[in-house]
């Protein structure tokens, strides 16, 4: 991750220094944020939204000119941000059980492609008319590609539609995209650290070769690691899972492969008990530290570079909803759904979030980095509000 | 289980079952991971749709399940529950995809690998009770077997690869 990363000097007494004013003013800051955002999120589940886009208006409101500038102590944020999103990396990995992947790569692949082609492909296609390097206009292909499996699944939860039929297929989407993710996650990060183009070419390889050894390792130790770190008092499984985490997504940074990929791929091998507990017990620390991330993403977008990317944003969630429902009545049609199910199964897919900000963190070193978060901040505003309201409507 | 049964995975929750009743409505059953289970009637008019009915937990789903079962195994071996406690009893379908088609029970050694025992084999709406270990399996059997949670758990793991 390139999160400012640099700035992290660890100064080890700080935090801890007795009666110290400045600790008290850190307790006092982060306290009142963390309190800001609990309202917040009260606020999202009232309106039967995610409570992302919230938080990221709060970033904005409290970061680079917004109109209260919050003076919290930037390192330790940085970390906790760093934290949140290999945590939601994790979760994300946990959702589906490995038989689920493989039985996903039996029948998705060309509604995966459609998905790939229509909605990365705009995305592309705008960051190259915005004048971008190629790197961040794939960047932006992989933010109005990936659909929020958080969201989605929710909405579907809260909509009663779990055992419609468009369901499966939606499902079947969601799993298919977190695979390429698997693909997609380590080959930018080798293009983002780039090089000539043959070191370009060495690092990809590198890349792809460390996640494939990473999964097939989990594929066939899963069961075996499940067991080992599932077993024991909550203490211990916590703990446990959290160094396995950390550590994995050290050892893939290492790599150059981004940590967040690691994390991603201790909880595809985690499965059975193990998987269970470690939903239930690292829920709260992941809830926790991605809303630290998605505040603190948006902390450092400048409100004034958000609305010169207004228009951009907004044009390009109407196209990217269009081909969202065009995947999702694609998909579903393949299972012969009728034509209300086909626009279920469509607009439910709209709405993007939590990943699509995890890629736009990615590029946040490169030239084209600021514009890309801010458009990426408008972005999921726009369609992680309006997908699920859209998805209701179309019942 | 009768054979027009149909099964649908839904990745990151469960399984769908669907059927469609002699009158005519489609009837879907979601069993969620977690071992909750969802009730579904589809709708006439959008086939695609459905609203939820109730939602059962586990235990609710065993006493549903006796309230409107025929078959004499979920009597005797609901009568078995009673007595120990601590034993469950699963239902696990024999998927077309699974190693252990084809093989006997004997082969398969559930019992050592999971502490579960076989105790009866649905096929084609028989039941085959206590079969032996030399009992084949065969895909789109439905293995009933008693064991602790963990251990039922494991089997279907088993069975389902």
């Amino acid at each position: 991750m390139t999160l400012a990363l640099s700035e992290l000097s660890v100064q080890p007494s700080f935090l801890f220094a007795a009666g110290s004013t400045e600790t008290a003013l850190a307790f006092l800051e982060v306290g009142a944020v963390a309190l800001g955002l609990a309202l917040l999120s009260r606020l999202a589940a009232r309106l039967g939204i995610t409570a992302v886009p919230l938080y990221l208006i709060a970033g904005l409101a409290f970061g680079e000119g917004g109109i209260a500038r919050l003076d919290v102590s930037t390192e330790f944020v940085a970390l906790a941000a760093e934290i949140g999103v290999l945590l939601l990396l994790f979760s994300l990995g946990l959702e589906y059980t490995d038989v689920e992947l493989r039985n996903g790569l039996k029948t998705g692949i060309p509604p995966g492609l459609v998905d790939m082609t229509l909605n990365a492909g705009s995305g592309v296609l705008v960051g190259l008319l915005l004048g971008w390097s190629w790197v961040a206009a794939l960047l932006l292909g992989g933010v109005t590609w990936v659909s929020s499996s958080g969201v989605i699944s929710k909405v579907l939860a809260d909509l009663g539609r779990l055992g419609n039929r468009e369901t499966a297929p939606v499902l079947n989407l969601l799993v298919i995209e977190d695979l390429a993710m698997a693909i997609y996650l380590p080959v930018m990060a080798a293009l983002i650290v780039g090089g000539t183009f043959g070191e370009t070419i060495a690092s990809v390889s590198l890349a792809l070769i460390v996640v494939a050894i990473i999964l097939a390792s989990a594929l066939r130790f899963g069961v075996r690691i499940s067991a080992r770190v599932g077993s024991g008092s909550n203490e211990s499984v916590l703990l446990g899972v959290f160094g396995l985490v950390l550590v994995t997504a050290g050892v893939a940074q290492l790599f150059d492969v981004s940590g967040a990929i690691g994390a991603f791929l201790v909880g595809l091998a985690l499965s059975g008990r193990a998987e269970e507990r470690a939903l239930e017990l690292l829920s709260p620390l992941r809830d926790l530290f991605a809303a630290t991330f998605f505040v603190f993403f948006s902390f450092q977008i400048d409100p004034a570079d958000l609305i010169s990317v207004a228009g951009w944003a907004l044009l390009l969630a109407v196209v990217t909803a269009g081909t969202k429902v065009a995947t999702g009545w694609f998909a579903a049609a393949r299972r012969g759904i009728g034509k209300k199910g086909r626009l279920r199964a469509g607009t439910i897919l709209i709405a993007r979030g939590e990943f699509s900000i995890v890629i736009a963190a990615l590029g946040a070193s490169l030239t084209d980095g600021a514009e890309l978060g801010a458009l990426a901040a408008g972005y999921v505003l726009i369609t992680a509000i309006v997908g699920p309201l859209a998805s209701r409507f179309s019942s | 289980m009768s054979a027009n049964v149909r099964e649908t995975k839904l990745p990151g929750v469960g399984v769908r079952y669907e059927f469609t009743s002699e009158q005519g409505q489609s009837v879907g059953v979601i069993v969620h991971h977690d071992g909750r289970r969802e009730m579904l009637a589809y709708d006439l008019d959008d086939p695609d749709a459905c609203h939820s009915l109730l939602t059962l937990s586990d235990s609710d789903t065993h006493v549903l399940a006796e309230l409107l079962g025929t078959s004499n195994v979920t009597e005797t071996v609901a009568e078995i529950r009673q007595e120990i406690e601590g034993l469950a009893i699963e239902w696990v379908p024999l998927s077309k995809a699974s190693s252990f088609n084809g093989h006997s029970i004997g082969q398969g050694r559930f019992r050592t690998k999971t502490g579960a025992s076989i105790v009866a084999v649905m096929r084609n709406d028989n039941a085959v009770a206590a079969p032996g270990p030399e009992f084949v399996l065969e895909a789109g059997d439905v293995v009933v077997a008693v064991g602790t949670h963990d251990g039922l758990q494991l089997l279907r793991t088993l069975l389902e690869e």
